[in-house]
């Protein structure tokens, strides 16, 4: 995060720094391939309920029975499942202090950044490496709130009536095939609790590293915002550069209980052998307000749609995209507003840039149910293509089955104009530096909403993305 | 007034798309001299503004532009733009996300070759905003982004004033302005002009030019300089039209 850690980059001869690679130590890994064993001996070591037992073994039948997509990207289907590790188990007991953590990992989230951001300027941390959670820390003061942020395991073995209670609900494991897979496998992801009128105002932090090769991450999250709270939650990821694929599949539900304010940012940079493929969703109560704000620049493939369904009246959901797609890489985002009450409103902002062959695609959904009177909706998808090999799509998709409301899409589609890059140079600017403050321009509305430092990360990092794209 | 060219275009032959639009044109501009450039829609204007500034689109297929003394064809508009030549735009291009401040500080700092101090900066941007009686919000809208016509040309304005080069071209800056707009425009460019700025006024009314004195006036036909003479020039245009100077060139031609 900090400024410091981009003086190196030239040295590291790619544009992707965070590609390095610990040596692989574990305390356990599971066999290649996926079977009800491997799912079983998940469950054993984590020591969990009959009821969380059982739930993986039905997902693990839904995944098995649920056909792959077939829409989304032709890449898919290159999947290998019987190649994925599915669980890796880093170390025994996880971290209170960054002393406690492994002397390889710790270095890697210091290159990463982690603990001097923890220090700067986040409330709480949460560290996973491979499939669990290594190190978690969380300010006095949000605890003696009452504010609960744990990794997703040790939520279940402390709150198991929370859990229980809304783990699932959100998004049933039978939603898709992959939200089918995390449940049967799933391990590590945040847990966090944030009381009634509680406002947690400094964010709180996941960050989630692959290390090992083939690896399969399945991190859960469930987050719970009582009556009239708030709190942000970012996370980012990022992975080593190998030639074989790994897998991340994660699943997020957010619960945004009445009047609170829920904030969920994600800046994913995988190395590009990462399939992404994610389900994430929120309910919205009254008068609750849900932001995904969602950077995609990093993985091979990503495919994910976050989603806010408004449930009660006057709730408000948001998503905020950019996606950057370079060689070789395919990010098909988007976002799912679904209006169930009335006087809801929601907004769909993705923006996203194209360039050496790389494939953005949008494919979004707003519907409106009979009944949700007085919503409005506005969705615009702005694509920038950097050279002609590149390639932008837009599915959209309305169903609105009640007359009284008001919806709007815009969708454009440019160029890195050539008269916009001889206004900027005819003023002395080099054609290097306009392209970046045209590309930086076009994904302003998202950077002005990160907090600076991350914002900060994303100008370097486009700029590293970008570097040789012009003459 | 010293007569140093600071401009010189010698037989200049300009393509776009494959269609010639200036077919040999020959102009001299001198420091501190202001040019006024006339001529009827289509007849290369514009055209030769863009060539002068560096456009990739036009190709010059033949002929030769000096700026002090330095053939300037071969360089990349940002090149030109260090070395002091400046183009205000008929149509300034959008730039949505890149604010007005952060683009004329990179700009001066292109220009200049060095970091000016953020302070330094922001002290000379408030000067020359209330000169152009454009309000401090201007500078952190985006490039030209829902800029109304007046909005516009007094940005092009601003960033000469900031800049301060030494041979400006103004292409049609009057257009799509209000007479107050117009006045406070002329205000603007006046302020500049003096012994080391050079300026080729581009416009297809004599409008401007009476807020903006110019020493010698040409009018631009097809592509050629058809006719030049002082700023009484303008006037006769102004009645009788550039038919007039037409007709006269085809004369001159059947003279020939």
């Amino acid at each position: 995060m900090a400024e410091k850690e981009f003086t190196d980059v030239q040295d590291i001869g790619k544009d992707y720094k965070y590609g390095f690679k610990d040596p692989e130590k574990h305390v356990f890994k599971s066999k290649r391939g996926l079977t009800r064993e491997v799912v079983e001996e998940i469950s054993w070591m984590k020591k969990e309920p009959e009821w969380m037992r059982n739930f993986r073994l039905r997902a693990l039948d839904i995944f098995l029975k649920k056909p792959m997509p077939t829409w989304g990207s032709p890449i898919l289907a290159e999947i290998d499942f019987d190649n994925i590790f599915y669980y890796i188990k880093p170390m025994e007991n996880q971290g209170k202090s960054w002393d406690d953590v492994p002397e390889d990992i710790k270095r890697t989230y210091e290159k990463l950044g982690i603990p001097e951001a923890e220090r700067k300027f986040l409330g709480g941390v949460s560290a996973q490496y491979e499939s669990e959670v290594v190190y978690h820390s969380l300010r006095k003061d949000l605890q003696a709130q009452g504010v609960i942020f744990l990794d997703m395991d040790s939520g279940l073995r402390e709150y198991p009536d929370i859990v229980k209670k809304y783990f699932a609900t959100v998004i049933p494991a039978g939603d898709n095939k992959f939200s089918a897979l995390n449940s049967a496998v799933w391990s590590g992801g945040s847990f966090i609790y944030v009381p009634k009128g509680v406002d947690v105002k400094i964010p709180l932090q996941a960050y989630f590293r692959i290390n090992a090769e083939n690896m399969g991450q399945f991190e859960r999250t469930l987050i719970i915002a009582d009556e009239g709270s708030s709190v942000h939650y970012i996370e980012g990821c990022t992975a080593p550069v190998y030639s074989t694929d790994s897998l991340h599949s994660a699943v997020v539900e957010l619960i945004a209980l009445k009047g609170s304010k829920l904030r969920y940012t994600t800046i994913q940079n995988w190395s590009k052998n990462v399939y992404n493929l994610v389900t994430k969703r929120g309910i919205a109560h009254e008068d609750a307000t849900i932001r995904w704000v969602d950077g995609n620049l990093g993985s091979k493939l990503t495919m994910k749609y976050p989603s806010v369904y408004m449930v009660g009246k006057g709730a408000y959901g948001e998503v905020l995209s950019i996606a950057f797609a370079g060689k070789g890489q395919h990010q098909d985002a988007g976002a799912k507003m679904v209006h169930v009450a009335p006087g809801t409103s929601s907004t769909i902002v993705s923006k996203s840039i194209s360039k050496d062959s790389g494939r953005t695609s949008y494919r979004g959904l707003v519907k409106v149910y009979k009944g949700a009177t007085g919503v409005k909706s506005n969705v615009r998808c702005d694509a920038l293509l950097m050279d002609e090999e590149s390639r932008s799509d837009t599915y959209p998709t309305m169903e609105i089955d009640e007359e009284n409301v008001n919806v709007g899409h815009e969708a454009t589609v440019s160029k890195v104009g050539e008269e916009q890059l001889f206004y900027l140079t005819s003023r002395g600017i080099s054609e290097q530096e306009a392209t970046l403050m045209i590309v930086n321009g076009f994904i302003e509305p998202f950077t002005k909403e990160l907090p600076l430092e991350y914002a900060v990360e994303l100008n370097r990092l486009i700029q590293l993305e970008m570097e040789g794209s012009v003459g | 007034m010293s007569k140093e060219p600071i401009l010189k275009i010698e037989d200049l032959h300009v393509a776009v798309e494959g269609k010639e639009i200036l077919k040999g044109l020959n102009l001299t501009i001198n420091k501190g001299e202001v040019h006024a450039l006339m001529g009827p829609n289509g007849s290369g204007k514009s055209t030769l503004a863009y060539v002068l500034m560096g456009h990739p689109k036009y190709q010059v297929t033949s002929g030769r532009v000096w700026y002090k003394g330095e053939e300037i064809l071969a360089l990349k508009p940002n090149e030109r733009a260090k070395k002091g030549l400046f183009l205000a735009f008929q149509y300034p291009t959008p730039i949505p996300g890149v604010t007005v401040m952060n683009f004329l500080r990179a700009a001066l700092k292109a220009v200049q070759g060095k970091e000016i101090p953020a302070k330094d900066f922001l002290k000379l941007l408030k000067e020359k905003m209330k000169f152009l009686e454009i309000s401090d919000q201007f500078s952190n809208r985006y490039i030209n982004d829902g800029f109304s016509g007046g909005e516009k040309k007094r940005h092009e304005i601003l960033q000469m004033a900031i800049l301060e080069p030494e041979m400006a071209i103004l292409d049609e800056t009057d257009s799509g302005l209000d007479i107050d707009a117009l006045k406070t425009v002329a205000k603007g460019v006046n302020r500049l002009i003096g012994p080391n700025l050079g300026i080729l006024l581009i416009t297809h009314y004599q409008r401007m030019l009476n807020y903006i004195k110019p020493d010698f006036v040409h009018v631009l036909v097809d592509g050629k300089i058809v006719q030049s003479g002082g700023d009484k020039l303008a006037l006769k245009l102004e009645e009788l039209g550039y038919d007039w100077t037409v007709e006269k060139t085809e004369t001159l031609s059947v003279e020939k």
